[in-house]
């Protein structure tokens, strides 16, 4: 994956949670293996999160698949900001964990978070108090605070644009992946 | 108005500072405050030149030395010459003052304002610097300290201390200060990270301090040979107790705290005073049962936050934030200056080099030897770990305060032989931490590029965005399995929504409780704050520009509903959520909102002159302004109604009724019926109601017609009668339903055309002339029989006011302007459609007729009649 390996341990230690996981016991997980999990059902972007684990028209992930997910939030080392200049971006570059973020918005894969699509999530993040003309005008102020070209949607530029003060290095890596 | 009520706020205060000309407050009273306010503002520029130099000479001077360096040497100078003046030392920084009154303020202060997910996220490292270091400082220094001693490198031989006695010592200097701290770190602006760890340290290290000290006070009262094991077993399990202790006494009292503000709504005024006496209890009491005051202080402060800003009201939370800070920052400049003056007080101190050198090399060596260690260990658990310069940093800021000097000045001579030594050598590292290590860290940040904190404004963007990380993390921290910081805090967030928010927070705050919405709402507040300061007098939906939204104009949105909506509805005017239900409540409401404002400006209305502790009463300023108004309104009409009394006897009444009615066949006039938009109501059926009408009028003042009613204007106007208007008439987008019955609703271009003049002035002169010349014109003007009612008139009442400001004719839009009402007035009178003649009288005895009654189902028989047609 371009990243620093994962040490043995820590590859034992995620293999026995991914066959704990797998109730199939086929070497893959399917979306039920992961939605058998309780916090995640009431985790307001559960399942957003659990399709990341999926690629495109799929409904297995093996443990390869699982492990390259899980990269995403891995935290960066001080070695790795410097090498690898030419190389493959690791997984768990700034850009890529930013990436990872946007797929969560952007359902339709055009690259670009619609104003409908940020209300779906606003609408799951948001407590039901909040009512959908509020909502509407927090997603219209979004999108035109993170809007540039005038599009009414963000792109992925944009979206890394008005990030950029927020330190996504930390608030998008788990110690615990280390 | 808010603009220019702050204006003359600053006027007044500008006045009381560089005691201008009398006329100044005259004028502000007499409601125009600009010749006055040229004055006041010239005066400071003019006359203070040399205040601003020193001003400037004053940044230049604390941008380099630290405040507290500042306020020490300015209490040594002080101290100086309170003993030159007294020849004896007077004035000493008490330890029961300060623990009593000086130091809850700071921690108070520092506590609640403390970021509480910055602090929670790095809670394991403080509170292993807090413990851990704190104890290793300790020791350590008691033990060298103790080591040099024996090895008698101590002179003089007036220093009789044991290991206890050092030990003693080793606690109370090693302890991080969070005054000091405070005091430089402020300044300094590292990253936020750096200084959490720093800031939570020296709060958090107070319980350690305080044990240690009284652990070791009592070892040394006892006599070494007195203390048994059980005693070490009491000393830990004391710590734990004083921490634990304090810390619950802190969430008790922040629990106390929350639950009672939520039941505050009646009694405003005192909500703040809850927060400062609440917390102040909690100190006190952890005090009084020996547990750690500041610890309990601080965790009120973190816990009680969330819930105390969600319930009290705006202008609370703001009292809170400004008193929270004065006290705060005059509790530690007295600490400081009193530092100062106490150390000239030489009869309390003795020194002794060895021991002075040997503390101040010690506390920083071990200082930094513990910080790399425990960073050592920290870092094989921290994401981000600390680096070197971090860790210089940490080990360069850890400045030694008032605690250290209150606590040496509270031990006993009689038990603690070497009092006054370590009286002085406590006088001296704190001095040394203060002045030098103050004065020197901010060069070493900058020369170590230290990052820094950079502060910018929140956006919704990255509030939104860091949401979803935070799901997104405690989701991935449930599939690997892994119970881990977020999963923790996610669970703490669900039980704290689920219980604890609605157990202390008001219904309405609890249901409005988003952290998302929140910056919404403040990032429109801020909107709407900068927009009426860059002088948006004209609210018209039209210009509404706001400052961070650049792309605004760009938008695709040119309807004006859409517009007012997001205007609107982030500042929660109301205007949305009334738009989405229209039940028979809001109808009620509109009913009476329209009574309210009928009934609101009556010329003979005085102001009660009440006094209320508890409640405040609208600003004094404001009340006079308005009075000023009606005085004026009411000399208007005196003039208005002796000019009518005139001229218009009921004969010339009937007579000009019917010219009204005619009034569209003669074009030419339509100028100066503009000039006088004034509306005299008249019931057409029954001739003697002129007489009481009459009377009635100086109860009311003027109805006017602001807008004529939409319904006419669209349903029933035709072609021909909207020709009669000569001008071009600006026919104002279709209003909806909810703009005709809501008089809050749709009052775009009301506003453009009233609200566009910022003086309020009444001048009763042009008043009359204007009057007198609709009135001859109207005489002028031959009377057909009219058949028309008085919808006609109502149709183009309104688009001469829309004309009015651009047309030429005499005193027009000056007479327009003067007659600004504020837009309520002109929007109720106008979503009344003016359909009820009797005015208050009726809107009293029908006080929740509905709006429909009102507004469409005009009584045939009342009939409008332009009295100057």
């Amino acid at each position: 994956s371009g990243a620093k390996p994962i040490s043995h341990s820590q590859i034992t230690r995620l293999y026995s949670r991914f066959t704990s996981l797998d109730k199939g016991e086929n070497g893959t997980l399917s979306r039920e293996d992961f939605q058998r999990i309780p916090e995640l059902a009431i985790n307001p972007l559960g399942d957003r999160i659990i399709n990341a684990f999926f690629s495109e028209g799929e409904d297995q992930v093996n443990f390869r698949g699982f492990m390259r997910t899980l990269a995403h939030f891995r935290p960066i080392e001080d070695n790795e900001k410097s090498k690898d200049q030419n190389g493959p971006e690791p997984l768990n570059s700034r850009s890529n964990k930013l990436h990872f973020a946007f797929r969560l918005y952007d359902l339709d894969k055009d690259d670009k978070i619609s104003r409908d699509e940020l209300l779906q999530v606003l609408r799951m993040m948001v407590g039901v108090n909040i009512s959908d003309e509020q909502l509407g005008s927090i997603a219209d102020r979004t999108i035109q605070e993170a809007d540039q070209d005038g599009d009414c949607a963000i792109s992925f530029a944009e979206f890394v644009k008005v990030l950029e003060k927020v330190d996504v290095e930390q608030k998008m890596s788990i110690r615990f992946l280390h | 108005a808010g603009r220019s009520a702050s204006t003359l706020a600053d006027a007044l205060v500008l006045q009381c500072l560089h005691a201008a000309p009398p006329a100044c407050s005259d004028s502000c009273k007499q409601g125009h405050p600009s010749p006055g306010l040229c004055g006041v503002y010239c005066v400071p520029v003019t006359r203070m030149p040399h205040l601003n130099s020193m001003f400037h000479l004053s940044r230049k001077v604390t941008s380099v030395v630290p405040e507290s360096c500042l306020l020490i040497l300015l209490g040594l100078g002080l101290g100086g010459i309170v003993l030159a003046v007294a020849k004896k030392p007077k004035y000493q920084l008490e330890p029961n003052m300060f623990f009593l009154f000086l130091l809850p303020p700071i921690v108070l202060d520092s506590g609640y304002f403390m970021p509480s997910r910055l602090f929670f996220d790095n809670i394991g490292a403080i509170l292993t610097y807090a413990v851990v270091g704190t104890l290793w400082n300790s020791f350590t220094t008691g033990t060298a300290l103790w080591g040099l001693h024996q090895a008698g490198l101590m002179a003089d031989p007036g220093v009789e201390a044991g290991l206890m006695d050092f030990l003693l010592f080793g606690s109370l200097i090693s302890a991080v200060d969070p005054v000091a701290v405070l005091a430089v770190f402020e300044e300094v602006h590292v990253n936020e990270t750096l200084f959490i760890i720093v800031f939570g340290e020296s709060l958090l290290n107070d319980a350690v301090t305080v044990v240690l000290y009284k652990v070791f006070n009592s070892f040394v009262e006892l006599g070494p040979a007195h203390i048994h094991a059980t005693d070490y077993v009491k000393g830990v399990a004391s710590f734990f107790l004083v921490s634990l202790g304090g810390t619950a006494v802190g969430l008790l009292f922040a629990f106390l705290l929350a639950l009672i503000t939520r039941f505050t709504k009646r009694v405003r005024i005192i909500e703040p005073l809850f927060v400062f006496l609440l917390a102040y209890v909690a100190y006190l009491a952890a005090e009084m049962v020996s547990l750690s005051a500041i610890l309990a202080v601080t965790f009120c402060g973190i816990c009680c936050k969330k819930y105390v800003e969600a319930n009290i009201s705006q202008k609370s939370r703001t009292t809170v934030k400004y008193t929270m800070k004065t006290l705060a920052s005059s509790s530690e400049t007295i600490i400081f200056m009193f530092l100062g003056m106490s150390a000239v007080d030489t009869s309390k101190w003795t020194w002794d080099t060895a021991l002075v050198l040997g503390t101040l090399f010690f506390i920083l060596l071990f200082r930094a030897v513990g910080v790399v260690l425990q960073t050592y260990v920290l870092n094989r658990f921290r994401l981000i770990p600390l680096d070197r310069i971090d860790q210089v940093v940490m080990s360069y800021g850890g400045l030694r305060g008032a605690v250290a000097f209150a606590l040496v000045i509270l031990l006993d001579k009689a038990k603690v032989k070497a009092k006054d030594y370590f009286v002085a050598t406590t006088i001296v590292v704190v001095f040394f931490t203060v002045i030098v290590q103050g004065l020197t860290i901010k060069p070493l940040v900058t020369w170590l590029k230290v990052k820094r904190s950079d502060h910018h404004k929140p956006t919704l963007n990255e509030e939104l965005h860091e949401h979803a990380f935070d799901h997104i993390l405690a989701a991935v921290e449930d599939i690997v399995g892994h119970h881990g910081y977020h999963y923790w805090r996610d669970k703490w967030e669900q039980f704290d929504k689920k219980y604890l928010s609605q157990l202390l927070m008001r219904k309405s705050a609890y249901k409005l409780r988003d952290e998302i919405w929140d910056v919404y709402y403040k990032l429109n507040i801020r909107d709407a704050i900068s927009f009426v300061d860059q002088g948006g007098h004209v609210l018209s939906a039209a210009k509404l520009a706001l400052p961070s939204m650049p792309s605004r104009t760009s938008m695709s949105e040119s309807s004006v509903t859409n517009l007012l909506r997001e205007s609107g509805s982030g500042a929660c005017l109301d205007l949305q959520v009334i738009d989405t239900v229209r039940s028979r409540r809001d109808k009620e409401d509109a009913a009476m909102h329209h009574v309210l404002r009928g009934s609101l400006y009556k010329p003979r209305r005085r102001y009660k002159a009440s006094y209320s502790r508890h409640f405040i009463s609208p600003d004094k300023q404001e009340r006079q302004d308005k009075e000023i108004f009606r005085q004026n309104m009411k000399r208007r009409l005196e003039t208005f109604k002796s000019t009518k009394h005139n001229v218009c006897s009921s004969k010339t009444k009937a007579r000009l009724k019917e010219k009204g009615r005619k009034k569209g066949n003669h074009p030419p006039y339509t100028p100066c019926v503009a000039a006088a938009p004034v509306l005299v109501t008249v019931s057409s059926d029954e001739e003697e109601s002129d007489s009481s009408e009459t009377e009635r009028e100086d109860d009311e003042g003027i109805v006017f017609i602001a807008r004529a009613t939409d319904e006419v204007l669209q349903g029933k106007a035709t072609p021909g009668s909207l020709d009669v208007c000569p001008s071009p008439c600006i026919i104002p987008p279709s209003p909806t339903l909810a703009e005709k019955e809501l008089p809050w609703k749709g009052d775009q271009a009301d506003l453009a055309v009233y609200v566009s003049s910022e003086t309020t002035k009444i001048v009763p002169v042009d008043m009359q002339k204007a009057w007198n010349q609709s009135i001859s014109s109207l005489e002028s003007i031959a009377s057909p029989p009219g058949i028309e009612t008085g919808a006609q008139h109502r149709r183009f009442t309104r688009p001469m006011l829309e004309k009015q400001p651009q047309s030429a004719s005499q005193a027009t839009p000056e007479q327009v302007s003067r007659f600004q009402f504020p837009s309520h007035i002109s929007k109720s009178s106008r979503s009344k459609s003016d359909s009820s003649p009797e005015g208050v009288e009726q809107q009293e005895l029908q006080p929740l007729m509905g709006t429909e009654e009102q507004g469409r189902g005009l009584p045939p028989a009342e009939h409008r009649r332009l009295v100057d047609r």
